[in-house]
């Protein structure tokens, strides 16, 4: 059993997560005129088409391959000394420092605080019957859980199985997977946590969202 | 009428009037501003002791002023007429023009696609006491004075396919169709059934449509015109505009403008100036048959004088059709034939034809319309061959018509009659024979070492994994290297990221593995050269008609150089190589759209050696094959000449088509536009390289008209594939054999080898 709000503190302690760019392959490495404390940005665009910032190429065989910011941060430190040196494969090139968002905090906490039950296989998932009833009536929180009970419908082009859940003991806290809509392998279906913490997630989830300050 | 109501409408033709210059003449739109302000405060005073003498004068100042500014209106003014909310549009045409009316598929925005306007109309016509109500099926695309739901007339794909769906309609039905072209352009979304892809099929119907078709041109932009535009008569109002891509687009891609970015205004002047547009550039060069003459600045809702004069210019121009290809009505030809511009010699409302065709009158309307748009642009164009040299090639296209009547109809015909009948004894001596030598069979199979006990080879053949095919990709000695496979430099591949390619060597990639990642197959563009060396059989290309040269039939500005470079560059006279060639023995010919050379955009040369390569396949008997190195589009500098092309090559291949050949599409590099709106993408048979992309407009333009974000991989082969656009996708180093299969398996009757 953890504490949560520890983490949390944890987490404002260093609000950020620090990146290490590295060379994908041997070769020669040009800096761009990019300064420690500068600001950089990830892919952007609807499709993540538009690529980030461009930290430094790397040459081989007269082939410059772009290095770009894989996330949005500040610059924290480029190894200027291997400008135009010949590098190994996965030397570091670029430090960034990048801020965490109130998703990604929370994705955090909730991955430590919530045990996940993951799907087994690609499937359509609906919760059984009697469940249903209940989660339909007074929310998913009111469904208390326990190994070996049935949970699940597993549907796959229209054939059907039941599945049963398997973990520890406590309430859904959360619901991960759409009516009607395929889940892949291994994605969580649902976020399971023991009912005497329960509010206590609920007061930590609070608070992330009202008091996060999102640093650029 | 009352004060209020006059005084009212003269305000909204000054607004007009401002809104059409835009900043120009400023002087005479004061003094009318003045005048009306002047007007309205004694009229609210009421010091005016005879209001309507008042009114009455202000508006002949109005009349006045409008005539004037009638005589300096520029290329540029006009479109902004046409784009104004007061201009007429269908429905006004609807009201006032024919007699009676009923909309079909859709009222206001409860429609498929309310741009797109589709109803059936009468005309009611007097033939002595007999009032007799004439039928016609009226297509066209709705501005609907600037309602926001109408898209401004930019019809939708399926909007578009309303209309192919309707025309048929009136096919079977016999009746005349009008057509409004109200449109700035279509709308350029690749959705089912996609907007090249439904242009193309509404040209291919449309060249080969049994009953007559009158287009009137208001706003004609481009492929959206065409797509209702294909017709025997082509009427032009005369403040309308007639173009290959509007003035502000021309300027943007003059102006080498990106994302979005504004063009000058006097660029835009400019480009509209040099587009040559307008109703009387477009009736000099032959594109458009009448002028229908506006009021001063372009008509509006309330000039029923106007609307009177269409009427008579549509009768006029169904009857001629119609009278152009039915038997004998001398009287009535005559009173036709009595030009417009003369004083009205007869009301034509009181004459009467009946507006149906016999069957061979019909065959004689699509001749004719063939004919009609054949004989276009045909001056576009530089031909530089020799008179000896043309006269030579006239003369060799007598004799393939006489040899192919011989050969092909007259003896075939013949030769096949007893080749079936061959045939049918054969099947049947065969099932005979099974029959009786099934017991034989029987007791030899029995016997070991019989001839029935599969052998070692097929066993193995049936059970075991087959081989890559070594033979037809060569083994990597392909007889044309790119010049790229001479640099000692290493390329990465664009899918590194997603299927972790490592880096290729140029020699290798550009060398042996054909331009082909070997991690992911990701296709990297090849030259044209590639193609022509390593897909038909050595030494079996024979070029044609390579004196065909592009100009620059309308003097467009500094566009000669550009020209003058590329030919230079690439070595080409023109966008379009048309040769004849064997693939496995088997002939063809071949029209191919060259990407280096500006782009491999069609021109009238372009255009005119592509409907010749159809001619010369459908002569001989051959597979035609249009190969798309690339294609940006239809040339813009050539105007309404290069948009021509589109209606002109699209009935070429319908021509080439129906006489039973193989019209083969196979995309390579990029393709795009008005050829893929029409001749490329009617063909039933489309293939791709998987290096393609293929679509009608490019990202920039769809997110600039539609506003909305396109994802990366939008225009990949494989996602047309998805849409339904293309029928499959080749790997390059497969292209030979593909092809050869195609030739074998696919087509009509009429060729050669058949």
């Amino acid at each position: 059993m953890f504490d949560i709000t520890q983490l949390l503190d944890e987490i404002k302690a260093s609000p950020y997560e620090e990146i290490v760019v590295t060379a994908p392959h041997t070769g020669v490495v040009t800096f761009t005129d990019v300064r420690e404390g500068a600001r950089v940005i990830g892919p952007s665009g609807t499709w993540k088409e538009k690529k980030g910032t461009l930290l430094a190429t790397i040459e081989r065989e007269r082939n410059q391959k772009p290095i770009h910011a894989v996330e949005k941060g500040e610059v924290k430190e480029v190894l200027r000394h291997l400008e135009g040196a010949f590098v190994e494969a996965g030397t570091p090139l670029v430090r960034l420092r990048h801020f965490l968002s109130k998703d990604e905090v929370l994705a955090i906490i909730l991955k430590k605080a919530l045990h996940l039950f993951v799907a087994p296989e690609r499937a359509k998932y609906y919760f059984a019957p009697d469940v249903d009833k209940k989660v339909k009536a007074s929310g998913a929180s009111s469904v208390s859980l326990h190994e070996g009970m049935d949970l699940f419908i597993m549907s796959r082009m229209k054939r059907e199985a039941s599945l049963a859940y398997s973990g520890p003991s406590g309430v859904i806290y959360a619901v991960y997977f759409q009516h009607n809509e395929n889940v892949d392998a291994g994605q969580p279906l649902i976020g399971v946590c023991p009912p005497d913490q329960l509010s206590l997630i609920e007061d930590v989830v609070a608070r992330v969202q009202t008091e996060w300050e999102e640093r650029e | 009428m009352d004060t209020e109501k006059r005084t009212q409408h003269l305000a909204e033709r000054l607004g007009y009037i401002r809104d059409v210059f835009g900043g120009k003449h400023n002087e005479n739109i004061a003094l009318l501003e003045s005048k009306l302000q002047e007007l309205n405060l004694r009229l609210s005073e009421g010091s005016i002791s005879d209001e309507n003498a008042a009114l009455t004068t202000l508006e002949d100042l109005f009349d006045f002023v409008e005539r004037k500014l009638e005589a300096e209106l520029t290329p540029m003014d006009k479109v902004r007429i046409v784009r104004h909310p007061q201009r007429i549009c269908l429905r006004d045409i609807l009201e006032n023009v024919y007699d009676n009316y009923t909309e079909i598929g859709g009222k206001d925005e409860h429609s498929i696609d309310p741009s797109m306007l589709i109803a059936r109309a009468y005309i009611t016509r007097r033939s002595g006491k007999k009032t007799i109500n004439q039928p016609v099926l009226v297509i066209g695309q709705e501005k609907g004075h600037g309602e926001e739901f109408r898209n401004g007339g930019s019809v939708k794909p399926w909007g578009n396919a309303k209309a192919l769906q309707y025309m048929k309609v009136a096919e079977t039905e016999g009746i005349p169709i009008h057509t409004y072209v109200f449109t700035p352009g279509s709308y350029p979304v690749e959705d089912y059934p996609g907007a090249a892809q439904q242009i193309a099929r509404n040209l291919y119907e449309m060249a080969g449509l049994r009953v007559p078709v009158i287009a009137v041109f208001s706003e004609g932009g481009s492929g959206g015109a065409e797509a209702i535009g294909l017709s025997d008569r082509r009427l032009m109002l005369s403040h309308g505009y007639y173009s290959v891509i509007s003035p502000e687009g021309a300027a943007a891609i003059e102006g080498r403008l990106r994302h979005g970015q504004r063009a000058a205004p006097e660029l835009i002047e400019k480009c509209a100036q040099q587009l040559r547009i307008t109703a009387e550039d477009n009736l000099r060069m032959g594109y458009i048959d009448h002028v229908v003459t506006e009021p001063p600045l372009g008509a509006r809702p309330y000039h029923y004088d106007f609307f009177r004069g269409l009427r008579q210019e549509i009768i006029r121009a169904t009857d001629e059709v119609i009278l152009g290809v039915k038997g004998f009505a001398p009287f009535r030809a005559m009173v036709l034939r009595r030009r417009r511009g003369k004083a009205e010699t007869m009301d034509l409302d009181n004459m009467y034809v009946r507006w149906s065709l016999s069957s061979a009158a019909k065959d004689r309307l699509v001749a004719r319309r063939h004919r009609k748009f054949n004989r276009l642009a045909r001056n576009a164009a530089r031909d530089r061959r020799p008179v000896l040299r043309k006269l030579s090639n006239m003369g060799w296209d007598a004799w393939w018509d006489i040899y192919s009547y011989f050969k092909y109809d007259l003896l075939r015909k013949h030769q096949q009659k007893i080749a079936y009948l061959v045939e049918e004894v054969e099947a049947e001596a065969q099932v005979l024979m099974e029959k009786v030598a099934a017991p034989w069979r029987k007791i030899t199979c029995a016997l070991p070492g019989g001839a029935c006990q599969s052998s070692e080879q097929t066993e193995r053949e049936l059970t075991a994994l087959s081989d890559w095919d070594e033979e037809g990709q060569r083994n990597g000695n392909w007889s044309y290297v790119s010049p790229r496979a001479k640099e000692d430099r290493a390329i990465t591949c664009p899918n590194a990221g997603s299927h972790g390619c490592l880096d290729l060597w140029a020699p290798d990639l550009f060398g042996e593995f054909a331009g082909v990642c070997t991690y992911c197959g990701h296709h990297f563009p090849m030259e044209y050269q590639w193609y022509l060396h390593n897909v038909f059989d050595e030494g079996s290309i024979f070029e044609f008609n390579a004196e065909i040269e592009a100009g620059n039939p309308l003097g467009f500005e500094g566009f000669d150089v550009k020209l003058e470079q590329a030919k230079k560059q690439t070595g080409l006279k023109s966008g379009c190589v048309t040769f004849e060639a064997r693939i496995d023995n088997v002939k063809l010919v071949v029209a191919m759209l060259v990407a280096p050379f500006r782009g491999g955009s069609v021109g009238a040369a372009e255009g005119e050696k592509f409907v010749q390569a159809a001619e010369r396949a459908k002569k001989k008997r051959y597979p035609f094959l249009a190969y798309v190195h690339g294609t940006a589009g239809i040339r813009i500098q050539e105007g309404t000449n290069g948009v021509i092309q589109m209606p002109r090559c699209t009935m070429a291949v319908r021509r080439y088509i129906e006489a039973g050949g193989l019209y083969l599409v196979l995309y390579d590099t990029n393709s795009y536009a008005g050829p893929l709106a029409s001749f490329l993408g009617c063909s039933p048979y489309q293939f791709s390289i998987r290096s393609a992309n293929i679509g009608f407009a490019g990202p920039g333009v769809i997110k600039e008209t539609t506003g909305v974000d396109i994802p990366p991989d939008y225009h990949r082969a494989y996602r047309a594939l998805s849409r339904g656009h293309i029928q499959g996708i080749w790997d390059r180093r497969d292209a030979r054999m593909n092809l050869k299969q195609a030739l074998l398996t696919m087509g009509g009757r009429n060729l050669y080898y058949r």
